[in-house]
């Protein structure tokens, strides 16, 4: 491998991804972003901008929902992550995933596991988040392709009682 | 059409699950062993020539693998209509950020330093920017005239109408660059293999447009190039053409370097870099009678293609032949023109030269409206084109379409007269100002003229040695649900579950050439095909005795396999046959434009915040007739879709050019609607039918792009009294336009006065 442009070397770094320890050696200024896509294979995490705008690279680090492209892999060091890879257990889609598909909330796909991680967060905060809300609370998210709508009937479908998770 | 038992049902989106999962693989989600990342060094000058490349000390240089033109087996060219667009520029530069070198390396991280310490030293020339300076030639920098293209469309005896017009209304109305902004950034990976020949994987609308572009450019025949369309993250149209050119310089580091190349851009890089919609202006001189009637016109049609052909003649086409929208134009002469800046060459964006037009047209109607002294409905309730009467093109309306019915529609379901009533009302007691504006528009689909006959499309269905079939075509899936929906039809026309058809991954080895994925051709002509060759599989089977009159699905995926067990092979092929009702004149730009239209009319209400002229769209209805509907939960999704960006199109997004080259190419500063910003988009769908599409499906896509622009900004004129005739209209643009408000407000509509 050759030398950092960043002039470090690199260092092992553990962290705990869908509920899995591993350790990676990376270097400490490198993008969580780049470390899950490229060290991990976790490739469902998309990169959109590389400046926190579009909300494609979100991911769950302890629970908070963050823009993995402007996270130094340093800063997620024995934390948790969740990416998309970790939302559908055994095969079997999550509520929110389901919703996302029956109600037309996914297109080009590229936004969507961002989104579904940016609802997840969401709806953990407010499980009964209002049409309002849940505009609100995604427009951290860009999407081209739906203008919203359908995807926040995915995450009001979700959100209803009885929706499994 | 009731007893279609899956076409218009909401069956799960083909590739749905691998999307939800993050399971679906786009080009940068592959690697492959022993790959090299490509980086593109580009012009920081408008226009010059290159007098000398060198490369600064500190970086080892040896390291990388260098191409320039002099690399280039084949001809230097992206091989598209023209072949004027060079692969990598060979001695002159045309547009900022035109590519001249190719950098390669296996650690992606040196790129872009290595990028920068390569120094080109320039003799500039002078550029030009605008359509104007083009026109007037101040610089020539295309051909002898600067012109890619023009056409002249004529109608009638237009001359002879100004002098029985009651009134003669002229207009000027602009349109800006727009940035398709798919989420994806453009991406390739090129492979080569001395025997193989060229294999590319990328992020594509088009397989064979890069299929064609590649042979010419690597010298190399149809077999010895592949190209594998990935999960593609939106498109637009923004993936049309430039793909080509990112597809070559992969190709040609990795023949180059011998090892597999990728080459994946950075959000500013393909904002800058690659195409936007084509700005546009549009003058309209058109002679009115007193009750409103249109008596003929004037049109004249300009964009600005920037520094090289690509597509531009055939935006400026479609542009062109919807310049005169869903009315009877008795006479009408419309000039149109493409002409070349020193800008990036503008492209494909959803809507193809139709946004701008029709903004132009919907925006002069409501001028013709004020000046004759009728209603904005009135208006376009008088000119409407009827079934039997001609577009300007000279169509016969074949349609059963009445315009009357949809626009009384439309103005019901958005409670058109009792806001036009309480809004004026409530906008004399100061405070915040709301109007209310409409937009009636048409939408061809398909290639223009005689396009689909020169594409003559093929498309596959081969039958599976499992059961169930398999569709074959070229045609991409970026969202629209390409797949779901040719899946479906599929079914539908073999008496099939949905689960039963499976589609292929566009790989121009395994897949006919069923043209490009663009113009809103693929429900209604593709679609057609895939019903055909579907219908060809069965008639194979019962002419081999294996499928009854009537069978389950189970019994046919019995048949498939039995016959596939017995001959290996069972597949089908359909060709695309011009109807005869086609016919097109293409020196005379004359008779049928398209096989069918999508008709429509939006209705928009806006609220001007007086304090700072912020525009915010507070409902947004969208009634249309696109045929049948085949999926409704995917069409109202394009139609959501399309209307967000037609409102970014209209409020939001500009494009802001120093010498050429976008400044604001970021997420950052250059700003598309989130989900805080939308109004309600609601939609609704009325189901005429068309003979020419399978299921009687017609084009959906583009409509919705073309409609919420001239709504938007004619229900701001409503609200403010004051009409703005150029997009993106910005605050800072009504602040100017209310400065001026007095004036306005004394000037009073004369008869043939220019207003």
């Amino acid at each position: 491998m050759s030398k950092s442009p960043r002039g470090l070397s690199k260092s092992e770094i553990s962290i705990t991804i869908n509920g899995h320890a591993v350790s990676v050696r990376a270097y400490a200024m490198e993008r969580l972003l780049d470390v899950l896509r490229n060290e991990l294979g976790l490739t469902g995490t998309k990169e959109g901008c590389g400046e926190g705008e579009c909300g494609s690279c979100s991911v769950l680090m302890d629970g908070m929902l963050v823009n993995s492209c402007l996270i130094p892999v340093l800063q997620a060091k024995n934390t948790h992550i969740v990416t998309i890879e970790g939302l559908a257990s055994d095969g079997r889609l999550r509520a929110l995933q389901q919703a996302f598909l029956e109600c037309g909330g996914a297109q080009c796909g590229i936004c969507t596991p961002g989104m579904i991680l940016a609802a997840s967060y969401l709806l953990n905060k407010q499980p009964q988040a209002t049409h309002d809300e849940i505009n609100e609370g995604l427009s951290g998210n860009l999407c081209r392709c739906t203008g919203y709508a359908q995807i926040v009937e995915a995450v009001m479908q979700a959100a209803r009682p009885g929706a499994s998770e | 059409m009731n007893r279609d038992r899956i076409v218009g049902t909401s069956v799960p989106r083909f590739e749905g699950r691998e999307k939800v999962t993050g399971q679906a693989r786009y080009v940068d989600d592959m690697t492959l062993p022993g790959m090299l990342h490509g980086a593109t060094v580009r012009s920081r000058i408008p226009r010059g020539k290159i007098k000398n490349i060198s490369f600064a000390p500190g970086i080892n240089w040896n390291e990388f693998v260098i191409v320039s033109a002099k690399d280039i087996p084949g001809k230097n060219c992206i091989a598209l209509i023209e072949e004027d667009q060079p692969c990598l520029a060979d001695g002159i530069v045309n547009h900022p950020e035109e590519p001249i070198l190719l950098l390669a390396h296996p650690d992606r991280h040196l790129l872009p330093r290595a990028v920068e310490a390569v120094s080109i030293e320039y003799e500039p020339l002078p550029a030009i920017f605008t359509m104007e300076e083009s026109e007037t030639l101040r610089q020539v920098i295309w051909r002898s005239d600067n012109i890619f293209k023009s056409y002249l469309v004529e109608k009638g005896d237009v001359d002879s109408v100004w002098e029985k017009a009651d009134y003669i209304v002229e207009g000027e109305y602009t349109t800006g660059a727009q940035e398709q902004l798919y989420i994806e950034n453009n991406g390739m990976i090129a492979g080569f293999d001395p025997k193989k020949g060229i294999t590319v994987w990328g992020s594509l609308q088009c397989p064979y447009y890069v299929h064609k572009a590649l042979m010419r450019l690597c010298g190399l025949p149809a077999d010895q190039v592949r190209v594998v369309q990935m999960e593609t993250g939106g498109a637009f149209g923004g993936k049309e053409e430039y793909p080509s050119m990112i597809a070559g310089h992969a190709a040609l580091l990795a023949i180059k370097s011998g090892r597999p190349v990728k080459i994946v851009y950075d959000r500013v890089e393909d904002m800058t870099a690659t195409t936007k919609r084509h700005p546009s202006r549009t003058r309209h001189r058109t002679a009115v009678s007193r009750g409103g009637q249109i008596l003929g016109g004037e049109i004249e049609f300009t964009i600005d293609g920037g520094a090289y052909a690509t597509l531009s003649s055939v935006v400026l086409s479609r542009g062109t032949i919807h310049a005169g929208g869903p009315y009877y134009w008795p006479s009408v002469r419309i000039r149109a023109k493409a002409v070349a800046t020193n800008v990036p060459p503008h492209g494909a964006f959803r809507g193809f030269g139709a946004p701008q037009s029709l903004f132009a047209l919907e925006r002069h109607m409501d001028r013709i409206a004020q000046i004759v002294g009728v209603s904005p409905v009135e208006i376009r309730r008088r000119n409407f084109l009827r079934p039997g009467q001609t577009t300007t093109t000279e169509q016969t309306v074949n349609e059963p379409i009445d315009l009357d019915e949809l626009l009384d529609h439309a103005l019901e379901l958005s409670d058109y007269h009792k806001k036009k009533d309480t809004l004026a009302i409530e906008n004399q007691r100061g405070g915040n100002k709301r109007g209310i504006g409409i937009a009636a528009f048409l939408h061809g689909a398909g290639f223009t003229g005689s396009g689909e006959r020169y594409l003559g499309s093929v498309v596959g269905v081969e039958a599976c040695a499992e059961g169930g079939v398999r569709v074959l075509v070229s045609s991409a899936e970026f969202g629209q649900g390409t797949k779901t929906v040719l899946c479906q039809m599929a079914a539908e026309a073999l008496g099939l579950r949905y689960e039963d058809v499976e589609i292929a991954q566009p790989d121009t080895q395994e897949v006919p050439n069923s043209g490009p994925t663009v113009a809103s051709r693929t429900v209604m002509i593709v679609g057609k095909l895939v019903q055909s060759a579907a219908l060809g599989i069965k008639q194979t089977l019962e002419a081999a005795s294996m499928l009854g009159d009537s069978y389950s699905p189970e019994e046919f995926r019995v048949a498939c396999r039995t016959y596939v067990a017995k001959h290996g092979k069972l597949s089908s092929l359909a060709h695309y046959e011009q109807p005869d009702d086609i016919v097109w004149d293409e020196q005379k730009y004359r008779g049928s434009a398209y096989a069918a239209f999508s008709w429509a009319v939006y209705v928009a209400t806006v609220t001007v915040d007086m304090n700072t002229y912020d525009v915010s769209v507070d409902d947004f209805v969208a009634l249309q007739e696109v045929g049948k509907v085949l999926h409704p939960v995917l069409a109202r999704g394009q139609i959501i879709g399309g209307v967000a960006q037609g409102i970014g199109f209209a409020l939001h997004e500009k494009v802001i050019w120093e010498n050429g080259r976008m400044v604001n190419g970021q997420m950052t500063n250059y700003i598309i609607p989130t989900s805080a910003d939308l109004p309600p988009i609601r939609v609704y769908f009325e189901e005429l039918g068309n003979i020419h599409g399978a299921y009687g499906a017609k084009g959906i896509g583009e409509l919705p792009m073309d409609g919420p622009a001239p709504a938007i900004v004619n229900a701001v004129g409503d609200a403010l009294g004051v009409s703005f005739d150029s997009i993106p209209l910005f605050p800072e643009g009504i602040f100017d336009a209310m400065q001026n408000k007095a004036e306005s407000e004394n000037r009073i509509p004369s008869k043939r006065g220019r207003e």
